[in-house]
């Protein structure tokens, strides 16, 4: 019996990466490796102003003074940086402007993915920004954001045609001090999304950006900027695909959000980079620093992922809760399976008045893999009335996995209510064999209860991507359980 | 046509079926009563596939396949439907969406398309009648605090959705009110067709007052000690098992 079920949880657990493909897009890269000089090239390349160059370069000279963060609860293999390449771009005369100059195999990549470029293919509702290694390909719908003066445009570009926005809250919610791989970002980016929403405005539709890694031995570091003014209204989406490699891969991110007062942003994650093949081999390394500043009074940030990628994830997305009434929430499922590791969680930092947070965080976890929630809920001595309720969630499929839980709670302000939950759960066999006996095979068993114990997460996603993670959860633990 | 030879069945190495034999027809109701733990919801356990349980001998055949070979999602494809005396809950999955999955994994098996959304929820609504249940438990989790007679109901309402060619029913008159066991058993009636059999779990002859069984079996200690019409299950409404533990000769 023992044996039956180890065998049904290895068989829920062995899914296929689908999207592992590499495609034969002809590409520039720079020398390997890291140092002043490479930085300078980065920055030619990409024709940045003096700035931007010395914010690198101070990045790059603070970061050589850190080291590796080793707190989490992960096993990370020492990492070469010099061996890996920090700019890899798809061969190209100049920045394309319309879908017609971009190369046809990246539109194939593009299309592979589900990502259609064509405009009048997509669906309706939604903007994308395609980045392929260390370049936005094609941001598409940018017209008709602009007619409302909402700005969505590749990192890059909008160093170049946005200066002093960039200029001016590059590095206001996450500075290149921070921690070491925000170091290492803002030394070597190359590029990303970034977002402007005037005051007043509802951006009408799904902003999203969707990452694609291809070219071998190269890090990815993107970043991106999103500024909510006064009264505005975003829902952004964010999709990451890599294709397999048994090296490991790193992707170093940075996600600056701003908001402004009574501005709301929605910021969506579905992350499927490459994990890594059953017996751990390969995978990205997924060290993202994600930050949102309520800077305004009744100001509202809700954060939603997905994690179902890479063979590492060091991913903390936070909120400080600075304006008054501010509300911060972060809506997680992280799925683990075979060898992957996943640290996550989030920080909520109740600074203003009457501030309030909302954690939800449901942990899957399969096979040999390692999954933590790690949260902190800190409310400094001046916020009265802070809120905050944290309900973290593990489920386990079998017994080699491990599932953490690691709550940080540090309150200074007595008017503070601060609630945690925590449940740990197993698949149980009553449960696979009722969907069984009512004709449902155990592989669909499984995912229907996964979803089920992921819903309350999943209904925060829009549409479409809810439907997509719901298959994506089904086919990470796919022969894991049974 | 479900027929049972020597069946013999074991849990973490403890026997608890002794060769149970038994014959049931399309078109048949079987009762099956019996003192606590003697093995009656171990035999539907058994018959629908529960990996929990071993099965050490005998032959279990069901329209001429051997059942024992099949999983236990192709034994429910094959119209063999339980009414669990203890229903799980599955939080988060609606009825709805859990429904619309096992109909249409049921189709599948058989060589069918999928049923459009609009017809699945016609016939969820033309099946919610049979067991008169409420609208708001359909939209609910599947089992997710109902009451013990709300899964009981919800039970029959699965097995109207279905329409297996065997049910069994595992003490599916436990918990339910008086009402409500009139309306689940006249659901199970109108469900009964002469192709269709039924295996009646029961320790009340109240139930069987309903659903009219053919036969009536004891089961006792993983064995059916006795087999006989009706009148059994009066009979041992008002004497109890111990004549028949004195039959079998303890
Ligand atoms: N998981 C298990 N582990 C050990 N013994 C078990 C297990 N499940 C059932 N049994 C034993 O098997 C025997 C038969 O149980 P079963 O549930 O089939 O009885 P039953 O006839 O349905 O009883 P009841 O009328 O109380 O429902 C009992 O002695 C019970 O303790
Ligand atoms: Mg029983």
């Amino acid at each position: 019996m023992a044996d039956e079920k180890d065998k049904i949880i290895n068989e829920v657990t062995q899914g296929e990466y689908k999207y592992g493909f590499t495609s034969d897009i002809p590409t520039d890269y720079i020398p390997k490796g890291l140092n002043e000089d490479i930085i300078r090239l980065i920055s030619s390349k990409k024709n940045e102003p003096e700035w931007l160059l010395e914010i690198r370069l101070k990045a790059f000279r603070h970061w050589l003074t850190l080291e590796m963060p080793h707190w989490a609860h992960l096993n990370i293999p020492e990492i070469d940086y010099q061996s890996i390449y920090y700019y890899a771009s798809p061969t190209k005369k100049e920045g394309p402007k319309s879908l017609d100059e971009v190369d046809p195999e990246l539109v194939k990549t593009f299309d592979k993915l589900g990502i259609p470029l064509h405009e009048q293919k997509m669906l309706s509702g939604m903007a994308v920004d395609a980045v392929l290694d260390s370049v936005s390909v094609k941001t598409t719908f940018k017209e008709q954001l602009a007619e409302l003066g909402i700005i969505f445009c590749s990192f890059s570009d909008a160093v170049k045609d946005y200066p002093e926005l960039v200029q001016k809250y590059m590095g206001s919610v996450v500075n290149y001090t921070d921690n070491f791989f925000a170091a290492l970002n803002s030394a070597v980016f190359s590029d990303g999304s970034f977002v402007y929403i005037p005051k007043g405005v509802r951006c009408p539709m799904e902003l999203s950006t969707y990452f694609r890694i291809n070219a071998i031995n190269t890090g990815q570091f993107e970043r991106t900027l999103i500024i909510a003014d006064e009264d505005s209204y975003v829902s952004y989406l964010e999709g990451c695909t890599a294709p397999m490699r048994d090296e490991n891969q790193l992707h170093a991110a940075i996600v600056e959000i701003l908001l402004h007062e009574r501005a709301e942003v929605k910021y969506s994650t579905v992350q499927n980079w490459y994990p890594g093949n059953k017996e751990g081999k390969g995978g990205i390394y997924n060290f993202v620093t994600k930050r949102a500043l309520c800077k305004g009074d009744y100001s509202k940030i809700s954060w939603t992922q997905v994690e179902t990628g890479s063979a590492i994830t060091w991913k903390y997305p936070s909120c400080i809760l600075r304006g008054n009434n501010s509300i911060g929430e972060f809506y997680s499922v992280a799925v683990t399976n075979n060898y992957q590791q996943a640290d996550t969680g989030t920080k909520m930092y109740h600074i203003g008045k009457n501030t309030s947070s909302h954690i939800v965080s449901k942990g899957i976890s399969a096979g040999h893999s390692q999954n933590s929630y790690r949260g902190l809920v800190k409310v400094v001595g001046k916020a009265e009335n802070a809120r905050n309720f944290s309900q973290c969630d593990s489920l386990l499929l079998g017994d080699k996995c491990g599932a953490h839980t690691f709550p940080y709670i540090d309150v200074h302000n007595q008017t503070a209510i601060v609630e945690h939950e925590a449940t740990t759960s197993k698949i149980s066999e009553d449960q696979v064999f009722y969907c069984n006996q009512r004709g449902i095979a155990t592989e669909d068993a499984i995912g229907l209860i996964v979803n089920g114990y992921a819903k309350e997460v999943l209904n925060k996603l829009p549409m479409e991507f809810a439907v997509e993670a719901q298959k994506l959860l089904q086919i990470t633990l796919e022969g894991s359980v049974g | 046509m479900l027929e049972i030879k020597n069946l013999h069945a074991n849990i973490n190495g403890k026997e608890i079926l002794k060769g149970i034999n038994l014959l049931v027809k399309p078109g048949e109701v079987h009762a099956i009563m019996g003192p606590n733990g003697s093995g009656k919801s171990t035999l539907a356990s058994v018959l629908t596939g529960n990996p929990a349980f071993e099965v050490t001998e005998g032959e279990v055949s069901f329209y001429g396949k051997n059942l024992l070979e099949l999983l236990p999602e192709e034994r429910a494809c094959e119209g063999v439907f339980l009414s669990f005396q203890y229903p799980v809950e599955i939080p988060g999955v609606s009825m709805v969406n859990f429904m619309r999955t096992a109909v249409n994994q049921q189709r599948k098996y058989r060589g069918l398309e999928p049923m459009s959304a609009s017809d699945f929820l016609k016939l969820m609504r033309e099946k919610k009648e049979y067991v008169e249940l409420d609208n708001k438990l359909a939209n609910r989790s599947v089992n997710e605090g109902f009451s013990g007679g709300e899964k009981k109901r919800n039970e029959i309402f699965q097995m109207a959705m279905l329409e297996p060619r065997l049910s069994i029913l595992d003490e599916t008159d436990s918990g339910l009110d008086i009402d409500a066991l009139r309306i689940v058993a006249n659901g199970v009636n109108a469900l009964k067709s002469a192709e269709n059999s039924t295996l009646v779990i029961t320790h009340y002859q109240r139930l069987l007052d309903y659903i009219v069984p053919d036969f009536v079996h004891v089961l006792y200690n993983g064995q059916i000690v006795k087999s006989a019409g009706k009148e059994l299950a009066l009979e041992l409404e008002e004497k109890g098992y111990d004549w028949i533990k004195k039959e079998v000769g303890e």
